[in-house]
């Protein structure tokens, strides 16, 4: 599959995570997961503790909320999210004594039921981004026919390095996870797909591979470009099967998941504590000092920013996620998710949105695709408003990597009419 | 509390880096290209391809300014396009061709071509070489005066290029294929010397400007056709290092906005060029044909990309 060469900016790729205080207030949001979102547990006033269940929902396609810190619930408000739309927010002030919840133990597993319903338990989703819940991945229809497990450990998008450092760190509580994974879903094999950047992270797991003397699990490295870590990209490289969009990796025989979220996963099956903080990978031009930061989530990032000695210089552009995919947020005042992998800060210079110029019809838009979808062709249409031809040409293929828009000379933002063509599409078809 | 946060941060969709090659990187890659064949042309035929090849760029570049200044339209001579359309206009004349016929060239290829078609991306044919097909029936005599090379001395002024020996019949007159490999015969400023365009063309295909399928398709055929007509290894040579099918098959053929997008298009691009060059090389009554061959597969490009696009939604050639 094609792919293209992205500046890998792995800045923090040797920093230690540290932990960061208890912030003096979090805003936990209740749509932390792709799905539905959470209906608030408790009331402005209430005390609540770490680990405790703030949020849940009756629907299929969702995972309850925890709360990262001790304190007393300051408010419930409805803000405006990352996407666009209102969220739900439960505001804790905090009291800093970080009390554990009462309902923090570890789970008891004992059938394929009580590890699917403990996933859920654990809050979590998946951490790479796409905060797909992991309960539901772990819980595929097609269970019986599902022979591998591969795990994620790509992490193609520039500067970010909060895998690599679960890997490094935490090595033994991503096998274990793996392993976990594996006995109760009764998988063949595991693969834990790595690009050749990250030796450190390699070198760890191949040493306790060996140390455990572990013959089901094998680390495939993978060539350094974009997008290796892409779902579809990845079990091609790792699998040599073609997955089209729609289609699940289940579908194919494979589980997939990131590795940050098989080895914190690990560890509630170790502590019954559910996801409340995550590593975030800070960094960008206008960071005073670019770290991995253990962050209770729904620390806001301005909180965040300040624990990295503060801003270098104005920012003019935070980006929660990569650069390639990441969602610019309009003020640092966001809270962190579950799936803030990073937090990048621009200065005027890397934050300016180029010109557009003209299209030359050079198709290195094309070309960079990995699917080798055509974007010039989906921009026309998309313009025209040719649902028709957006169809014809598969513009539902698109994963949104932002290969065409990197590669572009003349800086269109192909990747944004994408995005748009294929709403369109469902539009039309709806 | 207003100050606490930066509230008034840069939103825009992923993703948020992009590469650094951009328009007027890309036109400069080409130009560079360009170098050797220009240093060459320089040499073989001295200071007045210099000097035509200055007036050419100065010239398209201001005509390229004053259309934009006129018509209010975003000033694009910074991309460095219309810099290479007057290189390669003045490596499409003879050397010693009249400034202001070149520069009436220039005109014509920036402002009817290029610009009254929507400026750069949108010309539906190639600028140089439709500016070059201009100058040949505006000013055909001019167009074909040939100044002779440095080694050919003083003794004459002008002579014919190989191909119009070639199509006179004068073939013991034409100079052998390592002559023309290294460039001292007649023929346009740039188009001479085989080994420089090469050095260039080879230069972008590895700098991954340009694809390699036009200018091996176009190349191939001209040497497939050669050798099946004339039934001679040496002559299908003569073919290939002739005329403007070096310059044309790595530089004007291969312009992205008048050339198919996918490979099958592409190949199907080159194929057509070959074919047409070599038909009116030695059926037709001009003696060159590839400025005609390029012009008219620029016109085919709209149906080769139709027909492509065919294939490559069915899965098959991309």
């Amino acid at each position: 599959m094609p792919s293209i060469h992205v500046p890998h900016h792995k800045n923090t790729a040797q920093s230690e995570t540290v932990t960061m205080p208890v912030p003096d207030e979090v805003s936990i949001s209740m749509s932390q997961n792709i799905g539905a979102p959470c209906t608030p547990l408790v009331a402005a006033g209430d005390y609540v503790k770490v680990g405790q269940r703030i949020g849940d929902s009756e629907a299929f396609v969702s995972v309850p909320v925890f709360s990262s810190v001790s304190g007393t619930v300051k408010s419930i408000d409805q803000v405006r999210g990352s996407m666009g739309g209102f969220e739900t927010h439960i505001v804790i002030e905090t009291d800093k004594k970080q009390e554990v919840s009462e309902e923090v133990k570890p789970p008891v597993v004992e059938s394929f039921e009580d590890f699917v319903k403990a996933a859920r338990d654990s809050g979590m989703v998946g951490l790479g981004g796409a905060s797909f819940p992991t309960h539901i991945k772990l819980n595929p229809k097609n269970i019986d026919e599902c022979e591998y497990l591969v795990v994620n450990a790509a992490e193609c998008e520039p500067f970010i390095t909060t895998d690599n450092r679960e890997m490094v760190e935490n090595g033994q509580d991503v096998l274990d996870g793996m392993k976990l994974i594996m006995q109760y879903l009764n998988l063949k094999k595991g693969f834990i797909g790595i690009e050749t950047n990250k030796p450190d992270a390699i070198a760890n797991l191949k040493r306790l591979i060996e140390q455990n003397e572990i013959s089901d699990i094998e680390i495939v490295p993978l060539p350094s470009s974009y997008p290796k870590g892409a779902e579809r990209v990845l079990i091609y490289e790792v699998t040599g099967k073609t997955m089209d969009a729609g289609v699940l990796p289940a579908q194919l025989g494979v589980i997939l998941d990131n590795v940050s979220t098989v080895g914190v996963m690990a560890e509630f099956f170790k502590t019954g504590m559910p996801i409340v903080r995550r590593r975030v990978t800070v960094d960008g031009d206008a960071v005073a000092k670019p770290q991995n930061v253990y962050i209770p989530i729904g620390t806001r990032i301005a909180d965040v920013i300040e624990f990295c000695g503060g801003y270098k210089k104005e920012p003019r552009k935070i980006i929660m996620g990569g650069p390639m995919m990441g969602r610019a947020t309009k003020s640092d005042e966001s809270p962190t998710m579950k799936n803030t992998s990073s937090i990048l800060c621009f200065g005027q210079e890397m934050a300016e949105v180029k010109e557009e110029t003209a299209c030359l019809n050079c198709q290195r838009c094309h070309t960079a695709c990995p699917f080798g979808l055509m974007p010039s062709i989906f921009a026309d249409a998309y313009e025209q408003k040719d649902v028709d031809k957006l169809n014809r040409f598969n513009v539902m293929q698109c994963m949104e990597c932002g290969s065409c828009s990197y590669t572009c000379p003349a800086r269109r933002p192909l990747s944004l009419t994408n995005k748009l063509a294929k709403m369109m599409v469902k539009e039309a078809s709806s | 509390m207003a100050n606490k946060f930066h509230d008034n941060l840069i939103v825009s969709s992923s993703p948020h880096i992009v590469t650094e090659s951009d328009t007027t990187r890309l036109m400069g890659t080409v130009i560079l290209a360009l170098v050797p064949a220009w240093v060459a042309s320089i040499y073989v035929f001295g200071a007045r391809a210099l000097l035509l090849s200055i007036v050419c760029v100065a010239a398209s570049v201001l005509f390229e300014y004053i259309y934009n200044a006129i018509t209010h339209k975003k000033q694009t001579v910074r991309d460095l396009s219309a810099a290479l359309t007057g290189l390669l206009i003045a490596f499409n004349v003879p050397s010693n061709f009249p400034i202001w016929q070149a520069v009436l060239g220039c005109l014509f290829a920036i402002v009817v071509v290029k610009q009254l078609f929507g400026g750069i991306g949108r010309n539906f044919s190639n600028p140089a070489i439709t500016a070059r097909i201009f100058l040949f029936i505006s000013f055909s005599a001019n167009m074909s005066t040939w100044p002779v090379t440095r080694l050919d001395g003083a003794d004459a002024v002008t002579g014919a290029t190989p191909l119009a020996l070639y199509a006179e019949g004068s073939r013991d007159q034409i100079p052998d294929l390592l002559r023309m490999f290294l460039g001292f015969h007649g023929g346009s400023a740039g188009e001479v010397c085989a080994l420089a365009l090469l050095i260039g063309g080879i230069y972008l295909i590895v700098r991954k400007v340009i694809s390699p399928i036009i200018p091996c398709a176009f190349i191939g055929t001209v040497f497939v056709f050669g050798f099946i007509a004339t039934g001679s290894l040496h002559w299908a040579l003569f073919h290939v290092l002739a005329g403007g099918v070096m310059l044309g098959a790595f530089f004007m053929a291969t312009d992205y906005v008048t050339s198919p997008k996918l490979p099958l298009g592409q190949l199907l691009f080159g194929i057509g060029c070959g074919i047409i060059t070599m038909s009116i090389r030695l059926f037709g009554s001009y003696p060159e044909g590839v400025s005609f061959s390029i012009l008219l597969m620029n016109l085919c490009t709209p149906l080769l990309n139709n027909l492509s696009y065919k294939f490559y939604l069915k899965g098959g050639a991309k």
